[in-house]
């Protein structure tokens, strides 16, 4: 659907949001499509209901009965382990009249119990309420027509599980693409893999979601807006600010469907296994060892690289893993056009060291989440975005056009990263099913 | 040994702790907490009595990072809180829970208004402290703040609670 006139009928344009003039290395994204009801009903219909959504972590269900509930793409959905072990993910309304079956966020459960009229179902999702003859017809118990509904898709990679509501989309793996190696890199930080650590942060933001899709990969904001946390590492001895320079001679790697990531050499410590001296000789053996063992498991060159380097990965089109200072997982949705729900959690190793899991934690709060040294400055960042949309009449357009001359070696500090999350994102809403197909599924 | 004071001198130190906070006196502020006191805020809905070496919390300041804290705060730089957001905050229900050695642990109510852009954010819930009174001036050996909100709204801590 063609949602506003192109600048300029020569250049690239699917949505007419999306303005990419290669010749002229200028790239630019319409303001309107931060703050139209009508373009996040579109980025519903094309993106939510279409792409593969992250909705957790194994670890998070780690024995059987457990039970999570979060919201996803819109829907909220139950997250859980059944009695056999295998992991569901159910549209959490009752299929007798829509209640909200499963109220508690976490929990172990034998089986839910809607609390509206009683009607009861096994944690694999099969109605188990049982009435006297007369009550209800065969159907009701064999049919299938009051199970839960599932998420139409559930598939996972290395623990990090995901659903989606187009049951003609591309296998997980095949949407994963480029962005598996880089998973890969996080999930092998642990010899017995790696566990979301307890406590989790969900927060809202008042901007739209996409603001956050860039922010997560910007490399080029990072001095600007961060300085006082460049300051704080310096003054703790955790930095010589010579090293946050280096930074931008990592790489950026466009790695399909949207997905990109960033890389670099880190400025700050990393729990995972590059000490600094802030740390305190104490720790020292202990990471160090840490080290010598991805050396030893994955040879120099990526026993070192997981070790030494920072990665910020987008997976379009909400799930950002950041192997930094810690390692954070976080998604978010849109509430509103100008409104967005995070959620965020912590990676660990999983049964690491007591004294690595707390210099972890210690170091994940240095810069990020809503109390940390940087992360409020970026939420104060996409909402002062956000408010400045509001001049979107006369000033319509943003410009993500950074490192274009420099072509395919682009910079961390470049936007190319964020530029392959929107060619991705006007694809898809470009395809978005026409508006006036409103009603009812299937 | 003596008496432990009484739960109005408490309620006077968090007063004035509360007044330092609104006015922005963060320096004054941070002279209130002992060498090696911590500054913590568990996430919405945290276990109680969780630890920050295990979960991940929004806060969780050692005495340097505190400081840390504070001098990041007095920048201009420290964009979310640069024009600085408006403050006020009602402190009550101040109850002294125990005493012991010179030092008590305290909690009270607070219900915080942040005012910034036209827009008003809301914190609540209940801090504990320890506060050692053994000597003049009084000092703040820990204080985590216990967010009671189930799910944090305004996107951000950027003020000291």
């Amino acid at each position: 659907m063609m949602l506003l006139e192109p600048m300029a009928p020569a250049t690239r344009a699917a949505s007419g949001l999306v303005v990419e003039d290669r010749e002229r290395h200028l790239f630019r994204v319409a303001r309107r499509a931060f703050t139209d009801a009508e373009v996040l009903e579109a980025e519903r219909r094309a993106i939510f209901d279409r792409c593969w959504l992250y909705i957790g972590h194994g670890s998070e269900l780690l024995q059987n009965g457990d039970y999570l509930t979060r919201r996803v793409g819109g829907r909220e959905m139950v997250f859980n382990r059944d009695r056999a072990g295998a992991v569901h993910a159910f549209l959490n309304t009752c299929p007798h009249r829509g209640a909200t079956l499963v109220r508690e966020p976490r929990g172990n459960a034998l089986s839910f119990q809607c609390f509206y009229h009683g009607w009861a179902f096994n944690v694999n999702g099969r109605f188990a309420s049982r009435y006297a003859e007369g009550n209800y017809g065969e159907g009701h118990y064999s049919g299938g027509c009051a199970d839960l509904t599932p998420a139409p898709r559930l598939d996972q990679y290395r623990d990090f599980f995901f659903i989606c509501f187009d049951r003609d989309a591309v296998e997980l793996a095949d949407y994963l693409a480029g962005a598996k190696e880089y998973i890969d890199l996080v999930a092998d930080h642990g010899e017995a893999g790696m566990e979301i650590v307890g406590g989790d942060q969900t927060y809202l933001i008042g901007a739209n979601w996409k603001l956050l899709a860039e922010n997560s990969v910007d490399g080029f904001h990072g001095l600007p807006t961060h300085s006082t946390y460049f300051d704080y590492l310096q003054n703790v001895g955790d930095i010589d600010l010579g090293a946050v320079g280096q930074t931008f001679r990592g790489s950026m790697q466009d790695l399909g469907n949207g997905h990109a990531v960033i890389e670099y050499p880190s400025p700050w410590g990393r729990p995972v296994a590059r000490w600094t001296p802030a740390w305190g000789e104490d720790n020292r053996a202990m990471i160090e060892a840490g080290r010598a063992r991805l050396v030893a498991a994955y040879g120099e060159a990526r026993g070192l690289r997981m070790a030494e380097y920072s990665r910020n990965m987008i997976i379009f089109p909400n799930l950002v893993i950041n192997d930094i200072m810690a390692v954070t997982v976080r998604t978010f949705y849109p509430l509103e056009p100008d409104r967005m729900e995070v959620g965020a959690w912590a990676l660990g190793v999983t049964g690491e060291d007591e004294r690595l899991r707390a210099l972890r934690l210690f170091n994940f709060l240095e810069f990020l989440g809503p109390g940390g040294l940087a992360t409020p400055d970026d939420v104060e960042a996409l909402e002062s975005c956000q408010r400045g949309y509001r001049n979107q009449r006369e000033a319509p357009w943003n410009d993500i056009s950074k490192g274009m001359p420099r072509g395919a070696n682009a910079r961390t500090d470049d936007e190319e990263q964020i530029r392959c999350f929107w060619r991705e994102w006007d694809r898809r809403v470009a395809s978005a099913p026409a508006l006036d197909r409103v009603g009812p599924a299937g | 040994m003596t008496a432990p004071p009484t739960r109005a001198a408490f309620e006077d130190f968090l007063f004035a702790e509360a007044a330092l906070l609104d006015d922005w006196r963060l320096d004054d502020w941070f002279a209130l907490f002992a060498e090696g006191a911590t500054y913590e805020a568990p996430t919405v809905g945290a276990p109680e009595g969780d630890d920050p070496a295990r979960s991940l919390f929004y806060i969780a300041d050692d005495y340097v990072r505190l400081r840390e804290r504070v001098l990041r705060l007095t920048k201009k730089e420290a964009h979310a809180e640069h024009p600085r957001s408006r403050l006020r905050r009602m402190i009550s229900n101040v109850r002294v829970l125990s005493s012991e050695a010179g030092a008590s642990a305290v909690t009270g109510n607070f219900l915080c208004h942040r005012s910034k852009h036209g827009r008003i954010d809301v914190f609540f819930g209940h801090s504990l402290y320890t506060i050692d009174w053994s000597r003049e001036p009084w000092k703040i050996r820990s204080k985590r703040v216990v967010l009671d909100m189930d799910r944090l709204y305004p996107g951000k801590i950027s003020i000291i609670l």
